[in-house]
């Protein structure tokens, strides 16, 4: 037994208060660290879990946006002609389909995270936020074996690295924010409304669409352009591209597409935390 | 000495039939909420219904504490639990806990059957709320205690439902928070293993942690708390030792809880057997806590509107886990009344031997049917009654027995004659 003042210490560092009255948003962040592991566990069991049973196992993180790539060439390189910036189009496709893959699989699995877990939300407390936030970190890992595959296609289309590469990392970040945020407020939304479930392939459908995924920015009208860039992905697409292929960063579209990444991500984050308390009465 | 736990005017109300979507019938919640609505419905129309769980419920416990929580189902024992353990937010009030909260609401949360032995260890242990160094260091232990060596790197889809449980409770008995809140999660595995978890629980008592215990087995309640809560219909009744509110509860559940136990169903003209009322009487007293040695009556009342031919009523009991004990029919023994079916009122009283079912609590099913044509009408749960062993000697120990029954038999013995032995 250890001794009782060490006890009182640590009773008095872990004290918790809880008020019914209290309205007043605290978003623990002091909490979440001391959870940090089981982000990772929760992580790491979404990464064990997905290609548990598969015959390709991890090689569906590499065949997704392959296949995409492909059928883009195909459909909208050789039949409709759509121009891709000079750069030849497979690579072109490839680059933006793979923060597209990475963001679109991580929202569908951050919205259901929280109704597929409600074992866990109804019989256990830790900070509600880990739950649809290990999927979009499981969804990294895909996104690093998917960016193997680029290597070759760097190397076969001869693009010569430049600087910009040095921000990759911080479009990724985005990307990664940008689909927290994002998925947290569709669990958020899930728990309570069912049809996002029914909704969200069909809102991911159309949102890459919106994305200059398949066609460059620069095909937007220029009098459209502004909206083209409220849509956050634009800006991480073009961004990666950008980075990728070294050419100049279109830091206006970085700009507004960052603006409005953080202002969903606040908003979701605020909505989460006033509907958490509820969460385990509801789901 | 300042309490560790300190609650202050708990409440929390439940707007009924805002959670249509819950997974397990078992559930607290989805159990109240529906039985409400049957109250409900037939009545007023209210826009949204709404019951309170849980009512102004406050009380302390100093650290070194090991406090049982009673009451029968529905009392809000569950509900309280799961304000304290922060995954449901009281509606009024509020509470102190000075401490590392451990909570065990179930044994198992958050395993995965694709996972292995040893990597659901890790994940259960963090969902838990342990480190990945305290894991480690205890890894050991808990296999061992599990004593599922041989099975660690086969997914748990494999293991029997008795090894889940048992790896299980292995890694929940390792926590070592300084507020472990425990809901009825002794009831898992064999005897030796429950008695090993009895074990385990004493131990953890006795080195100064602070536990909050919810069980219907009033006699681990006795065997391990000192003090104990009486809860009913969301208040707190009855707060001291052990002993005197586990007798309190048992002597006073007629007067209590009688109300509840009956239901008065609602009218339908067009059902062809409309079902008034069911319920459990014991000693000719409507109650729904059953001192488990002595015999009970179930009953109910009913109206055969149309002459139905071949007509016969059935009940069915289940268990808390959903399995069947029993079910009887008018037909088993049959009786002119049931013979000769007439148009009219009628009251059926079915009365179960004492000393057979196991203690717990237990849901019933009235209904009728035509046999090998159709059912009639089948009004699920308006049964629910508890078991209790009023008795805490050595006979208690038959319900920890295998089997969904337990009963008390007569055995015969002599010694047998020499010469047919041959």
């Amino acid at each position: 037994m250890r001794p009782s003042s060490d006890r009182l210490e640590t009773a008095l560092q872990h004290r918790i208060v809880v008020d019914a009255e209290t309205k007043v948003f605290e978003l623990g962040f002091a909490e979440l660290w001391r959870y940090r592991e089981l982000l990772y566990f929760l992580t790491w069991r979404d990464v064990k879990l997905r290609y548990k049973q598969t015959l390709l196992g991890a090689a569906w993180a590499i065949i997704q946006p392959l296949f995409a790539m492909l059928l883009f060439t195909l459909i909208f390189a050789r039949l409709a002609r759509i121009p891709s910036d000079n750069i030849p189009y497979p690579l072109f496709a490839y680059a933006g389909l793979l923060p597209w893959t990475f963001f679109a699989n991580a929202i569908s699995n951050s919205a259901n995270s929280l109704v597929g877990n409600a074992g866990l939300v109804t019989k256990i407390y830790f900070p509600r936020l880990i739950i649809p936030a290990a999927p979009v970190m499981a969804g990294l890992v895909d996104l690093a074996i998917a960016f193997v595959l680029l290597i070759p296609l760097l190397i076969y289309y001869r693009i010569a690295i430049s600087w910009q590469i040095v921000l990759l990392p911080a479009f990724i970040a985005w990307a990664t924010l940008l689909a927290f945020g994002v998925g947290i407020l569709m669990a958020t939304l899930n728990v309570r409304y069912r049809d996002i479930r029914y909704a969200l392939p069909f809102m991911v459908q159309l949102w890459l669409f919106a994305s200059p995924v398949i066609y460059p920015l620069s095909l937007v009208p220029a009098e459209w352009k502004w909206v083209s860039m409220l849509n956050p992905m634009t800006g991480i697409i073009e961004g990666v591209r950008s980075s990728l292929f070294g050419r100049p960063f279109d830091w206006v579209a970085i700009g507004v597409s960052g603006a409005v990444s953080i202002l969903i991500t606040v908003i979701s984050v605020f909505y989460f935390r006033r509907a958490e308390d509820s969460f385990a009465d509801v789901i | 000495m300042e309490p560790i736990i300190k609650a202050e005017g708990l409440g929390k109300r439940y707007v009924i039939g805002a959670s249509r979507t819950h997974t397990s019938l078992r559930d607290d919640l989805a159990a109240r909420a529906s039985a409400s609505v049957r109250r409900l419905r037939g009545g007023a129309r209210v826009p949204h219904p709404s019951i309170w769980a849980l009512s102004n419920v406050s009380f302390e416990v100093t650290q070194g504490e090991v406090v049982g929580i009673i009451g029968r189902n529905g009392s809000g024992k569950s509900t309280l639990l799961k304000i304290l353990s922060r995954i449901t937010k009281p509606t009024t009030g509020r509470f102190t806990l000075s401490g590392r909260v451990g909570s065990l609401l179930e044994v198992g949360t958050g395993f995965h059957s694709e996972l292995t032995g040893r990597e659901n260890i890790f994940l259960n242990g963090a969902i838990l709320g342990m480190s990945k160094s305290e894991i480690e260091s205890k890894f050991d232990e808990i296999v061992a205690f599990a004593e599922t060596e041989q099975f660690l790197d086969t997914p748990v889809k494999h293991y029997s439902s008795g090894m889940t449980v048992r790896l299980a409770f292995a890694v929940a008995a390792h926590l070592e928070p300084e507020i472990l809140i425990i809901d009825e999660v002794l009831a898992v595995g064999d005897i030796a293993f429950q008695k090993k978890c009895l074990g385990k629980m004493n131990e953890v008592a006795r080195h100064g942690r602070t536990v909050l215990f919810v069980s219907h087995d009033l006699s681990a309640v006795n065997s391990l708390c000192r003090r104990a809560i009486l809860l009913h219909e969301g208040s707190l009744v009855m707060e001291g030792p052990t002993r005197d509110v586990t007798a309190h509860y048992l002597n006073s559940t007629n007067k209590l809880y009688s109300p509840v136990t009956w239901v008065d169903l609602p009218q339908d003209e067009s059902k062809e057997i409309q079902l008034h009322s069911a319920g459990v009487e014991q000693r000719g007293i409507r109650t729904s806590a059953i001192d488990c040695r002595e015999p009970f009556s179930i009953l109910f009342e009913y109206e055969n509107r149309k002459l139905l031919a071949g007509s016969r009523f059935f009940i069915v009991i289940r268990n808390a886990r959903g399995d069947i004990v029993f079910t009887t029919s008018d037909y088993d023994v049959i009786t002119d009344e049931a013979a000769n079916r007439r148009v009219g009122r009628f009251r059926s009283e079915v009365v179960v031997s004492g000393g057979l079912l196991k203690a717990g609590s237990y849901y019933g099913t009235v209904g009728a049917d035509i046999k090998n044509e159709r059912v009639i009408f089948a009004e699920n749960d308006v049964l629910n009654f508890d078991v209790f062993e009023s008795a805490d000697d050595t006979l208690a120990e038959r319900h920890k027995r295998v089997g969904l029954v337990a009963p008390l038999l007569q055995w015969q013995i002599s010694e047998s004659d020499k010469k047919t032995q041959g």
